[in-house]
Parts: structure tokens; sequence; C-alpha cells
């Protein structure tokens, strides 16, 4: 407001409220803005809408009930907490290596399908936000016939509850390679569509460029991690860093930003989603056969039928459910990477079928922290795009 | 032992009260008076470079500990110039359930302090803004400590008591 001629306008901030349930935002979020004409001054988040005490409801039942509850947190990639927990369990029990490869590299399967599926719905979101209806559909029509595969290995599109400690609820369907191959050849058809009404769109590169923006230094101390960290240039990637799973065995590139703004993030996603169908294919021709779950009674219930005829299979069944798997004192972060970021979970054991502390790292939670830093100084139209490209999911971010 | 708790006792000498490393996480405990000290160096020493705080919570141990030890604020670090990772833990003593806040040192730091706080009431010292961040203003108590009860209901939420 420098300019002379202006000098008697009513130059009051404005304040407004934008949320908790806002047709423009997914997830419940309350924003509290001071607004000079357009641009925004100051910025509020308030969060925490969602919260139900996972934590408190972790600690208060046995390590395998816990499993549900993580299917909850970031509901679009269910799987993918799934395995996080899965894994930090076994750290603790000190039976990692144990695990069988086939159980390995369905996990990874899993958490790549999620991951695709995560970031259609994401994106899809993110257009329906900015008016490109048809996009949209496109991008749920993909991410179904992606459900369908996840639906069909576990029997549930969103809450899965799949991974075991030490293992697997069940094997993959038969002809399911088969079923990808089907899938996979639609999904890069539907890509090229997205790549086409997008990525070259005035209107769509109008909102996403320039907006949004973050520096890869402020990006660094924010804890950003997944594909904002990746937009503003860093190149970190826990399954790059600290391979789990079986990502040490398959080849994928990581794709990287330079500018940190909104269209940076949307095209590191676009591309990891390319990626994630090259991983899954590798893991589905380098599958190996075998059991799908540790040989280790106390850690993974023997089988169904072991445990109507076997005395001893049916005492290690009642005993993992009514006692919970004993885990050893001790405790230990495991570190993966989520669609959204870096989900750890932190565990602390007393020894007992409990856990003592179940601790998750919520990459949103830190992703959402900055909006007010990345949206301040801007107008008020590129929240929209921003929080969208943050990808708040109110499961994982207030838990 | 690992070569990170190597150096953290070789430069904070008596700030590190012990360390361990356990299914190869190394861990490092620091006296409450030393905290922003030692994380301000780790931070900016460039054999440790911790540029990430990759989360903060905290642990409480009722029951199972002595009282000046109950609480035990636990931050996971991790570098992205050496790729390693490191946990530093502050015990915090029932009576005094306060430390310093270390959002001048990571500005991740706020939100994640603001949670600590709304979860088992421990407050960070010179925070900017110390007040809930999950649950509302009005709620009674810290969940998260062990000695709140999960069937405990609130006047603002729940079936009335």
């Amino acid at each position: 407001m420098e300019n002379k001629n202006r000098l008697d306008l009513n130059t009051e901030l404005m304040v407004l409220n934008m949320g908790p349930s806002h047709p423009a935002t997914h997830g419940t979020v309350r924003f509290f803005l001071k607004l000079d004409g357009e641009k925004v001054v100051h910025m509020e988040t308030e969060i925490g809408y969602l919260h139900r005490g996972f934590e408190k409801h972790c600690e208060n039942g046995t390590w395998t009930q816990a499993f549900p509850f993580t299917d909850r947190l970031n509901y679009c990639s269910a799987p993918q907490n799934n395995v996080a927990y899965a894994l930090a369990v076994e750290k603790l029990l000190g039976v990692t290596d144990k695990v069988p490869p086939r159980a390995v590299y369905i996990r990874t399967i899993m958490c790549e399908l999620s991951r695709m599926a995560d970031h259609y719905t994401n994106l899809g979101a993110a257009t329906l936000e900015l008016g490109a209806l048809t996009a949209f559909i496109y991008f749920v029509e993909a991410r179904e016939l992606t459900w369908d595969l996840i639906e069909s290995v576990c029997g549930a599109r969103l809450t899965s509850n799949y991974i075991r400690v030490g293992g697997l609820a069940s094997d993959l369907p038969e002809g399911f390679a088969a079923r990808v191959k089907e899938v996979f050849a639609k999904n890069r058809v539907f890509w090229d569509e997205f790549d086409k009404l997008l990525t070259h769109n005035r209107i769509f590169l109008d909102r996403m460029r320039d907006t949004g923006g973050i520096s890869r230094a402020d990006a660094i101390s924010y804890a950003f991690t997944g594909p904002c960290l990746r937009a503003a240039g860093v190149e970190y990637d826990v399954r790059k860093a600290f391979p789990y799973l079986a990502y040490r065995d398959v080849d994928f590139d990581i794709p990287i930003g330079t500018t940190g703004d909104n269209f940076d993030r949307y095209l590191v996603r676009m591309e990891e989603i390319k990626q994630s169908m090259r991983i899954v294919e590798q893991c589905l021709l380098q599958l190996p056969s075998g059991p799908i779950n540790i040989n280790d009674a106390s850690v993974r219930n023997p089988s169904k039928e072991d445990g109507k005829t076997y005395m001893e299979s049916m005492i290690f069944h009642f005993k993992n459910t009514i006692e919970g798997i004993q885990v050893p004192k001790g405790e230990a972060y495991v570190a993966t990477e989520g669609t959204n970021g870096e989900v750890g979970f932190y565990l602390v054991s007393q020894g007992g079928g409990k856990p003592w502390k179940c601790r998750v790292r919520p990459p949103c939670f830190a992703l959402t922290q900055a909006i007010g830093h990345m949206c301040t100084g801007h107008y008020l139209s590129d929240i929209i795009p921003t929080f969208d490209m943050i990808n708040l999911i109110g499961g994982e971010c207030d838990r | 032992m690992g070569r990170l708790i190597d150096l953290c006792k070789q430069k904070l000498g008596g700030a590190v009260l012990s360390a361990h490393e356990q299914h190869g996480d190394e861990t490092v405990v620091i006296r409450k008076d030393a905290m922003l000290t030692a994380l301000r160096w780790l931070r900016d020493d460039n054999d440790t470079k911790f540029d990430f705080m990759m989360d903060l919570t905290a642990v409480d141990y009722f029951g199972t500990r002595p009282r000046d030890e109950r609480f035990e604020v636990v931050y996971h670090l991790f570098s992205l110039t050496h790729n390693h990772r490191l946990r530093v833990k502050i015990p915090v003593a029932e009576a005094d359930p306060a430390v310093e806040s270390a959002a001048t040192v990571w500005k991740a730091a706020d939100w994640f302090e603001r949670e600590v706080w709304d979860m088992y009431g421990i407050v960070f010292k010179g925070h900017p803004n110390m007040k809930r961040i999950l649950l509302y203003e009005e709620f009674e108590g810290h969940p998260l400590r062990k000695d709140y009860n999960i069937r405990k209901r609130q006047p603002l939420i729940g079936p009335e008591n």
C-alpha cells in the first residue's frame, strides 16, 4: 500500500477463517488468516480435528492389535504403515533377517501399489480443487484399478490390515501377475492422459508454478521429507539412503525437482508413479517362492490347520492372542519411505505383550507446519494448490 | 561402541550421561542443562552435521523408574551430509517437567514440541507459542502420561460423566 493515491483507502487487515470444513481443502484443518486485500499477511494453522489417541490405544493393546490402528494413519496408503510398524517390531525382536524373502517381496509390491494409489488420490484431489474435474475423474479411475489390485490381495481397499509381524496375512491370489500387467497397461495410458491434460495446461501451470515454494535450506530445517523435499532439490529417499525390504534388489530412479514450488511437487509425484510401476514389475519378475511367514510360532501364529491339528500350535495361537507376542525390553526406530515422506516408528518395549510406547513420525505433520511459511506474502488462492501438494492426511497428521 | 557415540563423548564430555547402541541405533543420553549447547553442536559440527530433526517425542516411564527421571524427551536426528542417524535423550524429572526449546535450532521443533507439551505436559522453555496442538485448550491433563486413564472422559468430548 505504498502508492500515495491509495492512502485514503481503508487498508485495515481482514481476518478470515478458512475451514475446518472448507470445500477446497480435503481434510479438516483450520487456517486463521489476516489478509491485506488478497495477500496473506499472517497465517496460523490449526490441526487436531482428527485426533483419536492412536498412541494411547496402541499402548493399551497387544503388539498385533496395533495393525488396524496403523491402517488409519495414512489411509490412502495403509499397507505402507503396516509395513513400517511390522519392521519396527521385527527390529525389536531381532528377526528382521528371518522374514522369508517372498514376504519381503510381496511387502515391497504392496508398498509401491499403495504409493501409486496415494499419488493418484492426491493429484486427483488437487486437480479437483483447482477446478479440473475431468482430470480428477481420470485419476480416480486409475486409482480404482490400483485399489482393485490391493483388494484382490487382502480383501480391502483402504484399511488393508494385511501385514503381520514376521510375515503376511495371506499369499498373493492366483493370476496376480497377469492382472498387474493388465492394470499397468491401462495405467500407462492414463498416465499419458494426465500428462496431456495437466503438464502443459496453461490454467494448471498458472496455479501451480511459483506458488508455495520453499528453499532447500528451509525445507531441511522444517524436516521436510518425501516428494516435497525432493521437489526442493534434496536427494533424500529412505529407499535409497537406508534400503529396506527389497529396494536394494530393484532398479529405480529418484526424481528431483529444482525450485521446490507446487509444480515441481506435481512433477515429482507423476514420475514416482512411473517408478513405482517399474519396481512392482521387477519384484514380480524376481518374486521368490516359498513360505510367507517366519518359521517361529512365538512371533507369527502357526497356520489355522496346524492350530486345529497340533496341541502346541494351538497353545501358541492362544498365547499370541491373549498375551500378545513377547517382545524383549528395548527400543528401536525404523524409517521407511511413505508416500508423503519418512514414516518412522519409534517403539519402546518394557518386555511383555504390549508396546510401552508406539510413536509414529508423521511426515505431513512436519509439512503442514510450514504451510504458513510458504503462503505468507502470497495470494489467498495460492493456499489451495499449496495445501494440495502438501497432501495433508488428517489420519496421519492428527493421529 | 559406535563412532557417533565416541565422538559425542569426546566433544561433549560430562554432558553425556550414558550411551548405548541397540539394534544398530546409536543413542546418547544428555544432561538437561547442557542440552541446547549439545544439540547446536550436533547440528553444526562437520563430523556430525545433523541438519534434520526427524522426530521429537517423549516417553513416560511412570512406575518403572525413579520419579526424578520419570520422563525422557527423545530426539531422532538425521544427517543428510553423512547419511547417519542418532537418538538423543534428555531425562526429565516429574517435579520439574521442563526442558529448553530447540525451536531456534531446527524450525521443525516448533510443532513437535507443542505436541509433547500437549500429550505429556513437558514445557519447552523459550518456545514462541507453547500451547496445545492436537487437543483443545480446555482439555484437562495430558493423555499420554501413564497415569491418565484411557477410559477418562472430558467435558467437551464423549458421553457425559
